[in-house]
C-alpha cells in the first residue's frame, strides 16, 4: 500500500432496480428515487440514485479492494452528475497518502454525463492484510 | 432594483439566523442496528464483505445515516428550527431538494442490537447560488450519533434547496400558453371593437365636417363636433412606419415580430400586425390588405370569448416560407 497506487476500476451498471433497491434499503422514500413521473415534474429527466446508495457503493469499492479486515474511518463524498437508469458508473481510486496502516484514497465515480461522485476515503488496513501481496495475486 | 436587493438581504439575514440552531434533538433511531436491515443494504449494494454477516457482524459504516432515517412514518426528534428553515425556503420558491455532500467519520463499529440516538445542528445556510439544477441555498447539518454515551460517528450532510429549471422532453405538466393581452374596450371605442368582432373595420366620421378619424375619440379634432357616424374601410393600406419587437418577450408572443403603423387607403392610420411576410422583410410602403384573425386560445378561463383582431397581410404574391 503506497501513495500513488491505483485501484482497479469497478463498473457499476445503474439499473432502475439498483436505484430503487438502494433508496429503500437506506429508508429514503423521496419520490425522485422511485417515481419517474414525479421526478420529471421536479425537473429531472428520470429517477436518480440517492446519496446514501452512492456512499454505500464508494464504501464497498474500498473494502472490496482492501479486504474484509479493512476498516473505514471516514468517507466524504460530493455529488455531481446524477446517476440515471441505463447509465454505467465507473469507480476509480488512487491512494493519495499512507500513514502507517491508514491510507487516504481519492475516489472518482464517472458516468456517461460526467462526474457523479468525487470523494476521499480514509481506511485502516491491518498490516499483512493489504491487497496485491503475492499470495493474493494467485 | 435597490428595493429587491434590500428584500434579498433581509431574506438572507433570516436564513443566516438559523445557523447554529438545532436540527434534531435527542433523536432516536427507529430500529436498533439489526441484521435484516444490514442484509438488505448489502444486497442492494451487492456488497459481499464477510465482515457484515455472521455472529460477529458489524454494520457497513456507510450505513451510518440509515439508522437516523425517518422512513415513511417521518422523523422523530426533528427540531422546529429545521422544519421552519425548510418551510421558509419552500415559501420562497426553493421547493426542490437534492443532497450534494456527505461527510462521515466512524469512531466505533455499530453492531446488531446497538440503539442509536442523535443530535443535529444547522451548521450553515449559504447565500443564494446558481447551479445546473437551478438557483437555491445550500443547507449543511452536522449530526452526532451515539450508542449510549459513546460517540459512534459524525455525519455532515449538505442539501441544496432550489427552484428547478424545467427541462424539455418527457411528459411534463403542460402549462397552458398564456393568453394574448386584450384590447381595452370603453364607451368611446366599443362600436369599433363590435365591428371587428363582425369582421368590419369601421372608421369614425364627424357628421359636422366629414373628417375621418382613428383611433376612436369622443369629439372631432378638426371642428370639435361631437356627432359621428362610421364608414367601413376598404381594407387596402400600406406600411407607413414599423418597429421590430425583440425585447422584452411577453408571454403569448413570439419575438421577433413587426408592429406596423398602417396608412389606410381612406387616409387614417392605425397600429397592426403584418402577416404573410417575415418580420425582417417589412418595409415602408409595403402594400397590405386587411384580414381578421381569430385567436381561439385554449385553457383561457379569464376570457371565455375568442379574440378577433384586424391584421394586415402583404399584397404581393404569397411567398413560400412566409411567416403567418
Amino acid at each position: 500500500m503506497n501513495a500513488g497506487d491505483e485501484l482497479p476500476p469497478l463498473e457499476i451498471p445503474i439499473t432502475r432496480t439498483l436505484i430503487v433497491a438502494g433508496a429503500i434499503a437506506s429508508r429514503d422514500y423521496q419520490d425522485v428515487h422511485h417515481d419517474a413521473e414525479l421526478a420529471r415534474q421536479k425537473g429531472s429527466p428520470d429517477i436518480f440514485m440517492n446519496i446514501l446508495t452512492t456512499n454505500g457503493l464508494v464504501g464497498r469499492y474500498i473494502t472490496d479492494h482492501f479486504g474484509p479486515t479493512a476498516v473505514l474511518r471516514r468517507v466524504a463524498i460530493r455529488l455531481g452528475a446524477p446517476n440515471y437508469p441505463g447509465d454505467t458508473m465507473v469507480l476509480t481510486g488512487r491512494v493519495e497518502e499512507v500513514d502507517g496502516d491508514t491510507a487516504t484514497v481519492r475516489v472518482l465515480g464517472a458516468n456517461g454525463i460526467g462526474k457523479h461522485v468525487t470523494g476521499m476515503v480514509t481506511v485502516t488496513v491491518p498490516a499483512g492484510a493489504a491487497p496485491g501481496a503475492p499470495e493474493e495475486a494467485a | 432594483m435597490s428595493h429587491e436587493v434590500a428584500v434579498d438581504e433581509e431574506f438572507e439575514k433570516r436564513l443566516k439566523a438559523y445557523e447554529g440552531r438545532p436540527a434534531a434533538v435527542a433523536g432516536m433511531g427507529k430500529d436498533p442496528v439489526n441484521a435484516p436491515m444490514i442484509r438488505h443494504w448489502c444486497e442492494a449494494m451487492d456488497d459481499t464483505n464477510p465482515a457484515y454477516e455472521g455472529e460477529d457482524a458489524v454494520a457497513p459504516p456507510t450505513m451510518l445515516q440509515v439508522w437516523t432515517m425517518g422512513g415513511l412514518s417521518g422523523h422523530t426528534g426533528r427540531a422546529q428550527a429545521y422544519d421552519e428553515l425548510l418551510g421558509l425556503l419552500d415559501e420562497a420558491g426553493y421547493t426542490s431538494v437534492v443532497a450534494t455532500d456527505c461527510e462521515q467519520e466512524y469512531l466505533r463499529p455499530l453492531r446488531p442490537g446497538d440503539e442509536i440516538t442523535f443530535d443535529s445542528i444547522i451548521e450553515s445556510v449559504s447565500e443564494e447560488k446558481t447551479t445546473k439544477l437551478g438557483t437555491g441555498h445550500f443547507v449543511t447539518t452536522r449530526t452526532d450519533l451515539r450508542v449510549g454515551p459513546d460517540l459512534a460517528g459524525t455525519h455532515r450532510f449538505r442539501i441544496l434547496k432550489y427552484t428547478p429549471i424545467c427541462r424539455g422532453g418527457g411528459p411534463q405538466v403542460r402549462q397552458p400558453k398564456p393568453a394574448r393581452s386584450r384590447p381595452v374596450v370603453n364607451r368611446d371605442n366599443a362600436a369599433f371593437w363590435e365591428g371587428v368582432r363582425r369582421h368590419r373595420l369601421l372608421i369614425q366620421r364627424c357628421t359636422s365636417c366629414g373628417t375621418l378619424r382613428h383611433p376612436w375619440l369622443p369629439g372631432c379634432n378638426a371642428c370639435g363636433g361631437l356627432d359621428w357616424d362610421t364608414v367601413e374601410a376598404s381594407g387596402e393600406g400600406t406600411v407607413y412606419s414599423y418597429v421590430v419587437m425583440h425585447h422584452p418577450p411577453f408571454p403569448a408572443y413570439d419575438p421577433p415580430y413587426a408592429v406596423a403603423l398602417i396608412e389606410l387607403a381612406e387616409g387614417v392610420r392605425m397600429i397592426g400586425n403584418v402577416v404573410g411576410v417575415p418580420y425582417d422583410k417589412v418595409r415602408i410602403g409595403l402594400p397590405l390588405r386587411l384580414e381578421f384573425q381569430e385567436y381561439d386560445e385554449e385553457h383561457d378561463q379569464e376570457h371565455d370569448e375568442k379574440l378577433t383582431l384586424p391584421v394586415w397581410r402583404t399584397h404581393e404574391a404569397d411567398r413560400p416560407g412566409g411567416d403567418v
